[in-house]
C-alpha cells in the first residue's frame, strides 16, 4: 500500500529530539501502551459499522491478492497439461476479476478509513482545544507557549498518520502474511517449508538491525541534541559572540560536535537502511531456493511449474509486508506516546467550575475588598501574605512595590485566574468566589503591558471583548483611547490586518488598541499595568490621556511606574515581598519617609517606584 | 532540482565513494535482473527437459550470486550512508562558519529560528536526497529501464504488447503526482490556519479569560478544525485511490502476459518459463514506479531546503575587513569622534537613523547618551566597534578610521554591555571570564564586585560555580545584568560601552555601580546609553539625541537650564516638576554621600 506523503509538513519542521535525520524510528515510547491504546480505540467507537466495513474490506482485498497468483499458477499448468485455449480465456478472466475486485476493495478500504480517521481526530483536537481552555492559568504558567505548541502539533501528526495510514498497514501486512503463508502450504507443503527457513532469517535480520539502529539513534540523538544547543545558543547569542571575539571557540566548538553527528550518523544509518537492501537480497534468496527446491520436486512429479511461477509471485509479495511491520511497529509506537501526553493534558483538572448556586453579577459599583488574602503560585511559598485592602467605588487604587513584589499576582486574584489560598476578596459586598466566573471578569477590564493581539483587522482586535458592537462604537472607543489618529494613519484603516503577534505596531501602538478594547467592554472596575518603557514620548502622552479617560468613574487598579498616576491616585499601596507595607496618598507617604520616600527619592526612576 | 545541483561542489571530495557506489549499485541491479531469467532457465531447461543437472547448476550459481550480491548491496549502502552524512556535515561546517563571519547587518535579516532551520535541519533534507539518490533513486529507474529491456529480449512480441499498458500506468502516475502538490498545499494552509488559532489561545489565554471569548475561540476552532478535517478527508480518498491504481495496472498486465502468452505457448511460440520470467519482470518494473512518485516529494523537500542553504552561504557579509587593515595600536589613547556620521539600516536608501552626528569623546570620559527609543543611541555605539559602517561619515578611535583597523584589535580594546542580555551556556564564572577565558579567580571576583555581582553570587548555592540554566532563568533580570557587566568590565576594555543595560538593576545597586566604575574606567571612555535621566545625570557629559540628530550636550545642571528637549524629559520623568525639589535635594544627598 501507498504512504501518501503526509510527512512533508514534517520535512520542514526543524528537528528537535525526537526525530533524527533520514527515516529516523520515534524513539519514545508510551508508559501504559495498553490503556492508551484502549483510549484511543473509543475514539473510533462511534465508527464501529464503518470500521467493520473497512475490516471486511481489507480481508476482502487481502484475499483476492493472494487468489491472483494462485489463478495465475493454476492458468500455467492448465496450459501445461490441455493447451486449451478456452480454458485459460476462462481462467484471465476470472484473475481480471479477482484483481479488479480487490484493488477496488483496497480503494473503498483506505477511502472510507479517510472519513473515519480524520472525525476521529477532528474530535480530539476539538476536545483538547475544549480542554485547554478550561485549565487553569497554573497549567500555562508552567509550560513555555512554544513548546506546548510544537508537542501538541507533532503528537497529533504521530496520531494521524498511526490512525489513518499505519493501523491499515498494519492490519494488511499481517493479514497478508498469514495468508501467504496458508496459501502457500495449500499449494504445496514442500515448497512452503522453504518460506521456513528464510522467514527466521529474515526476521533475524530485522530484529538486529532493529537492535542496533536503536542503539545508533540514541547515540545519534544525544549528538544531534548537543549540537542543536551548540547552535542554538551560539545562533542566539552570535551578537555577543562577535562582541567578545569567541568565533573561533564557537567554531571549534560546533564543528567537534559535527563530528560526533557526523560519525554516529554514519553508524545509525547504515545499519538502519541496510534493511532495504538486505530484505531485497533475501527475497532473491527466496525465489532462489523457490526455483531450486521446486525444480528438484518437479522433477519429482511433486510439484507442478504453475506452482512454482504462483510461488515466485508469492515470495516477491511476502518481503514486502514483512519490511513494513518494523517500520509501522515504530511508528505506531511513537503515535501512543504522543497520544499519552495528548491525554496527560486531557486528564489535567480544569479551572473548578461555578457552584449550582452562584450568583449572577450583572453592573458593579466597584466597591472592592481583600480582606486577609494569601496566595502563592507553589504550596508553601507565599507570593502574597496576608493582603488586606479597600477600594471604594470610582477610586484609583495605585500599586507600587519593585518587580516581583507581588503587584501582579493580586491582579491576578482579582481575575479569578487564581483562587486565593487564605482570606477572600469581595466586590459589591459579593465574595467573588461565589460570582459566576464570566459575569466577574465581564466587569473587570483589564489593560496589560505586553497587548496581546489576535490575528484579525484592528476592528476585529478592538471589538474582541464586546463582538456585536457596531462600527461606530469601535471607533467611538478608538478615538476615546487617542487610538484612531494612529490608526487612520494605517494602510488600510480600521480594516488594517494585524500579523501574527501584530510586529507591524509599536509596543505603544498595541497599548492604545488594549485601552480602546477595554472602553469598548465599558467595565466597572479597571486593572491598568502602565508601561514602562520603550514607548516614545508623544505616543505616551497619548496613552496618559486614554487612561484617564477610561478611569474615569471606574474604580482602578493601577500598577503605576508614572509619578503622576502616583500622585493623582485616590491610595498608593506600596508592596515589598507580597506585603502592603504602607498605604496612603502620594502626600502622606512622602511625609511618612518610609520605604516608598526612600524609593522615590534615591532618584526616581521608571519601574521601581 | 536545479537549487540542488548548485549545491554539487560539496559532493567532489566524495566522488570515488559515490563512484563506487552508484558501480555497485549497477551490479546489484544487474545481478538482480539476472534471477527471472535463470528461473526462467530452471523451467525450460531443468523441469521441462527433466534435466536435473541443470537445475542444481542454476541453483548454485544464483546462489552464488545472491550471496555476492549481499555483499554489493551492503557496499552500496554504507558508502551512500558516508557520502550522505559526509556532504550534511560539510553544508553544516560552511554554514556555520559562514554564519560567523556575518556582520549585524546581516544578522538584523535573519531570525535565529530561521538561522537554526537552515543549519539544523536543511543539512538533513539535502543529506537525504544525496543518499536516496546513490540508492534507491537510481536503483529504481535502472531496475525498471532494465526490465523494459528484458521484457523485449524474452519475447519481443509480449513486450510490444505491453507497451499501451506502461503509458497508461505512466499517464495514472502524472495525474496523480500533479493533483498532489495543489491539493497538498491547501491542505498545508487549513493546517496554518488550525495552528494559528490553537497558538492564538495559547499564547493569549490570558486575555481570552479575562474578556471571556472562551466560547467565540471555541467556535472559531471548531470552524478551522471542520475546514481541515474536510480537506483532509478529500485528499486522502484521492490518496487512497492511487496505490490500488498503480497495483491495477500492474495486474492487468499480469493477466494480458498470462492470456497472451499462454495462447502463444499453445501455439508453442513461448515457454512457460518465459511467461514466468515476463511476470517477475513486469513486477519488477511497476515497483519502482511506486517509488519514483515517492522520489519526486523527496526532491522536492531538498530543493527548498538547498535553495535555504544557498541563501546563507551566498550572503555577503556587510562589514569586511580591508586587505591593508592594520592593528589598532596597543598604545592607542581611546579617544573616539563621531565626524558627520549618517547611517542608515538599509544602506543609502532607507530612512537615516543617525544625521550629521559629530562628536568627540575625550579618553577617561564618561558621556551618557540619551533620548527616547528610536532616538538612534544604541546604533550610535554600535559604530565604534564597527559593528556596522556608517553610511556617510567617519567613525575614529585615536584620530584611527576604524574601517582601516583589524575588527579583532579594536574588539579586544572595547567591552561592550548590550541591551538584551544574553548569558551563555556554563558556570557563572565560565560566563564573566566569557571574554578572557585566561583570566584569574581573582581578577573574575573584583570584575564582579565592581559590578555589585560578587554579594548575590556567593549567596547562590555553588557560588561561582553555579550553574546559569538555559536562557538564564535561575537568575533575575536584574543579576543576569549585573553578570553582563561583569564580562565587560573584566576584558578591562579601553572603551566600555553600557547598552542601556541596567534597566532591571535597583536604582541603589545602579548607583553603586556607578561609583564602581569610576574607580575602574579611570583613563577609560565609558559610552552609557540611558532613557532615564537618573542614569544620566552623573555623567561628565550628556549628549541628549532626538530622532538620529544630537540636539544638546552638557551637563545635568547645563542641560537642565538650555535644552528644551531635556528639560521636557526630565519633567515626564520627574513629575512636572514637582519633584523638583525633592530631586534637588537628592542630588545634595548623593553628593554628600561621595
Amino acid at each position: 500500500m501507498m504512504r501518501p506523503g503526509f510527512s512533508r509538513a514534517g520535512e520542514f519542521r526543524p528537528r528537535g529530539l525526537r526525530g533524527g535525520p533520514g527515516h529516523a524510528p520515534q524513539l519514545d515510547r508510551a508508559r501504559d501502551p495498553r490503556r492508551t491504546f484502549l483510549r484511543l480505540l473509543r475514539y473510533l467507537a462511534p465508527y464501529r459499522l464503518a470500521l467493520t466495513l473497512v475490516f471486511l474490506l481489507i480481508l476482502l482485498s487481502t484475499f483476492l491478492g493472494l487468489a491472483g497468483p494462485y489463478l495465475m499458477g493454476r492458468a500455467i499448468d492448465g496450459l501445461i497439461a490441455t493447451r486449451d485455449g478456452a480454458a485459460l480465456a476462462r481462467m484471465a478472466l476470472w484473475m481480471v476479476a479477482v484483481f479488479v475486485l480487490g484493488n477496488v476493495a483496497d480503494a473503498l478500504s483506505a477511502w472510507r478509513m479517510a472519513g473515519v480517521s480524520q472525525r476521529a481526530l477532528q474530535r480530539m483536537r476539538r476536545e483538547l482545544f475544549t480542554h485547554l481552555q478550561s485549565l487553569s492559568l497554573r497549567f500555562f504558567d508552567s509550560r513555555p507557549a512554544g513548546e506546548l505548541m510544537s508537542r501538541l502539533t507533532n503528537d497529533i501528526e504521530a496520531i494521524n498518520q498511526a490512525v489513518s495510514q499505519n493501523a491499515i498497514g498494519l492490519l494488511g501486512s499481517a493479514l497478508s502474511l498469514v495468508g501467504i503463508v496458508a496459501a502457500m502450504f495449500v499449494l504445496n507443503h514442500w515448497l512452503a517449508l522453504a518460506s521456513a527457513v528464510v522467514v527466521p532469517i529474515m526476521l533475524g535480520f530485522t530484529n538486529w538491525i532493529a537492535r542496533s539502529t536503536r542503539k545508533g539513534f540514541r547515540e545519534l540523538q544525544k549528538h544531534l541534541g548537543e549540537m542543536n544547543s551548540i547552535l542554538e545558543e551560539t545562533l542566539s547569542g552570535l551578537r555577543i559572540l562577535k562582541a567578545f571575539r569567541r568565533s573561533q571557540a564557537a567554531v571549534h566548538a560546533f564543528e567537534e560536535e559535527n563530528e560526533e553527528v557526523y560519525r554516529a550518523g554514519v553508524y545509525a544509518n547504515s545499519h538502519a537502511l541496510l534493511l532495504m537492501p538486505l530484505t531485497n537480497q533475501l527475497g532473491n534468496l527466496f525465489v532462489i531456493a523457490i526455483a531450486g527446491l521446486g525444480g528438484w520436486l518437479a522433477l519429482r512429479h511433486l510439484t507442478t511449474v504453475g506452482t512454482i511461477v504462483a510461488f515466485i509471485s508469492y515470495a516477491r509479495a511476502f518481503i514486502n509486508p514483512l519490511r513494513q511491520l518494523s517500520n509501522i511497529y515504530n511508528a505506531i509506537q511513537g503515535a501512543l506516546a504522543g497520544a499519552e501526553r495528548v491525554f496527560e493534558i486531557l486528564d489535567t483538572p480544569p479551572e473548578p467550575p461555578d457552584a449550582p448556586d452562584a450568583l449572577p453579577l450583572e453592573t458593579v459599583r466597584g466597591e472592592v475588598r481583600f480582606e486577609g488574602v494569601t496566595f502563592g503560585y507553589l504550596p508553601g511559598r507565599p507570593v502574597i501574605r496576608n493582603v488586606s485592602l479597600e477600594a471604594r467605588p470610582g477610586q484609583t487604587v495605585a500599586l507600587v512595590g519593585p518587580t516581583g513584589a507581588g503587584k501582579t499576582t493580586l491582579v491576578n486574584l482579582l481575575m479569578r485566574f487564581y483562587e486565593p489560598d487564605a482570606g477572600r476578596i469581595v466586590i459589591d459586598g459579593k465574595e467573588i468566589r461565589r460570582v459566576r466566573k464570566d459575569d466577574l471578569r465581564r466587569q473587570l477590564g483589564m489593560v496589560l503591558q505586553d497587548t496581546f493581539l489576535f490575528s484579525g483587522t484592528v476592528m476585529d482586535n478592538i471589538r474582541y471583548g464586546r463582538p456585536e458592537a457596531s462600527d461606530e462604537e469601535v471607533i467611538r472607543a478608538a478615538q476615546l483611547a487617542e487610538a484612531d489618529p494612529f490608526i487612520r494613519q494605517l494602510p488600510q484603516g480600521y480594516q488594517t490586518p494585524l500579523s501574527e503577534r501584530a510586529s507591524n505596531l509599536s509596543q505603544g501602538q498595541r497599548q492604545l488598541l488594549a485601552i480602546a478594547r477595554a472602553i469598548l467592554t465599558d467595565p466597572g472596575i479597571l486593572i491598568l499595568d502602565e508601561a514602562t518603557s520603550n514607548v516614545d514620548t508623544r505616543t505616551e502622552a497619548r496613552i496618559q490621556r486614554g487612561l484617564l479617560r477610561l478611569m474615569r468613574g471606574r474604580t482602578s487598579f493601577v500598577i503605576a511606574h508614572r509619578l503622576n498616576t502616583i500622585r493623582d491616585a485616590d491610595q498608593v499601596l506600596v508592596i515589598r515581598d507580597g506585603e502592603i507595607v504602607e498605604r496612603g496618598t502620594y502626600r502622606e507617604l512622602m511625609a511618612r519617609k518610609g520605604f516608598y520616600y526612600r524609593l522615590a527619592m534615591t532618584q526616581f526612576k521608571g519601574e521601581t517606584i | 532540482m536545479e537549487q540542488v545541483l548548485k549545491l554539487l561542489p560539496f559532493l567532489k571530495p566524495y566522488w570515488k565513494k559515490a563512484l563506487l557506489s552508484l558501480v555497485l549499485l549497477f551490479i546489484v541491479v544487474a545481478m538482480d535482473l539476472a534471477i527471472p531469467r535463470l528461473v526462467q532457465r530452471i523451467i525450460d531447461q531443468g523441469i521441462a527437459r527433466q534435466d536435473l543437472r541443470v537445475v542444481w547448476q542454476t541453483f548454485l550459481v544464483m546462489l552464488g550470486l545472491s550471496a555476492l550480491n549481499t555483499l554489493f548491496a551492503v557496499g552500496n549502502n554504507n558508502l551512500s550512508v558516508q557520502v550522505g552524512e559526509g556532504v550534511a556535515r560539510d553544508l553544516r561546517r560552511a554554514l556555520f562558519r559562514r554564519v560567523q563571519t556575518l556582520s549585524f547587518g546581516n544578522l538584523d535579516r535573519l531570525q535565529t529560528g530561521q538561522l537554526m532551520v537552515r543549519l539544523a535541519n536543511d543539512p538533513n533534507v539535502v543529506q537525504r536526497v544525496v543518499q536516496v539518490t546513490l540508492r534507491i533513486g537510481t536503483r529504481a529507474p535502472l531496475m525498471m529501464i532494465g526490465s523494459i529491456i528484458l521484457m523485449f529480449r524474452t519475447d519481443l512480441r509480449l513486450a510490444l504488447g505491453m507497451v499501451p499498458l506502461l503509458v497508461v500506468t505512466s499517464g495514472v502516475i502524472a495525474f496523480f503526482v500533479l493533483r498532489m502538490e495543489p491539493l497538498f498545499l491547501t491542505m498545508q494552509q487549513k493546517l496554518d490556519r488550525l495552528n494559528n488559532v490553537l497558538q492564538e489561545n495559547i499564547a493569549g489565554v490570558r486575555v481570552v479569560k479575562a474578556f471571556v471569548q472562551a466560547s467565540r475561540e471555541a467556535e472559531r476552532f471548531e470552524r478551522v478544525n471542520e475546514e481541515f478535517t474536510q480537506r483532509n478527508i478529500r485528499v486522502m480518498e484521492f490518496m487512497a485511490t492511487m496505490g490500488p491504481s498503480l497495483s491495477l495496472c500492474m495486474n492487468i498486465g499480469i493477466v494480458a502476459v498470462v492470456w497472451a502468452g499462454g495462447l502463444q505457448a499453445i501455439r508453442g511460440q513461448v515457454t512457460t518459463g518465459q511467461i514466468a520470467a515476463f511476470v517477475n519482470y513486469l513486477q519488477s518494473t511497476m515497483g519502482p514506479l511506486m517509488i519514483m512518485v515517492n522520489l519526486a516529494n523527496v526532491w522536492a523537500a531538498a530543493s527548498a531546503s538547498a535553495k535555504r542553504i544557498r541563501e546563507v552561504l551566498e550572503m555577503e557579509p556587510e562589514v569586511r575587513e580591508a586587505p591593508d587593515a592594520s592593528p589598532l595600536p596597543p598604545t592607542a589613547q581611546p579617544r573616539i569622534v563621531f565626524d558627520r556620521v549618517t547611517f542608515s539600516y538599509n544602506g543609502t536608501v532607507g530612512t537615516p537613523v543617525l544625521q550629521d552626528v559629530n562628536l568627540a569623546i575625550e579618553p577617561g570620559e564618561t558621556v551618557a547618551i540619551l533620548g527616547t527609543t528610536g532616538a538612534g543611541k544604541s546604533t550610535l555605539v554600535q559604530l565604534v566597534p564597527r559593528f556596522y559602517d556608517p553610511s556617510e561619515g567617519r567613525v575614529l578611535v585615536d584620530g584611527l578610521d576604524v574601517r582601516r583597523l583589524q575588527q579583532d584589535s579594536l574588539l579586544a580594546r572595547v567591552g561592550i554591555v548590550p541591551q538584551e542580555t544574553v548569558l551563555f551556556s556554563g558556570t557563572i564564572r565560565d560566563n564573566i571570564r566569557y571574554g578572557r577565558p585566561e583570566a584569574t579567580d581573582e581578577e573574575v571576583v573584583a570584575a564582579a564586585k565592581a559590578a555589585q555581582a560578587h554579594d548575590f553570587i556567593v549567596q547562590l548555592p555553588h557560588g561561582y560555580d553555579t550553574h546559569v540554566e538555559e536562557r538564564g532563568v535561575n537568575l533575575s533580570g536584574g543579576q543576569k545584568q549585573r553578570i553582563a557587566i561583569a564580562r565587560a568590565l573584566l576584558t578591562r576594555p579601553a572603551i566600555l560601552i553600557l547598552d542601556d543595560c541596567t534597566s532591571s538593576v535597583d536604582v541603589e545597586t545602579e548607583a553603586r555601580i556607578q561609583e564602581a566604575l569610576r574607580e575602574w574606567m579611570k583613563d577609560r571612555t565609558c559610552l552609557m546609553v540611558t532613557q532615564r535621566v537618573s542614569t544620566a545625570r552623573n555623567a561628565d557629559r550628556i549628549i541628549v539625541m532626538d530622532r538620529g540628530r544630537v540636539v544638546a550636550v552638557g551637563t545635568h545642571q547645563e542641560l537642565l537650564r538650555s535644552s528644551p528637549i531635556y528639560q521636557e524629559i526630565y519633567a515626564s520623568q520627574m513629575g512636572n516638576g514637582l519633584l523638583e525639589e525633592d530631586s534637588r535635594n537628592d542630588e545634595a544627598r548623593l553628593q554628600s554621600r561621595r
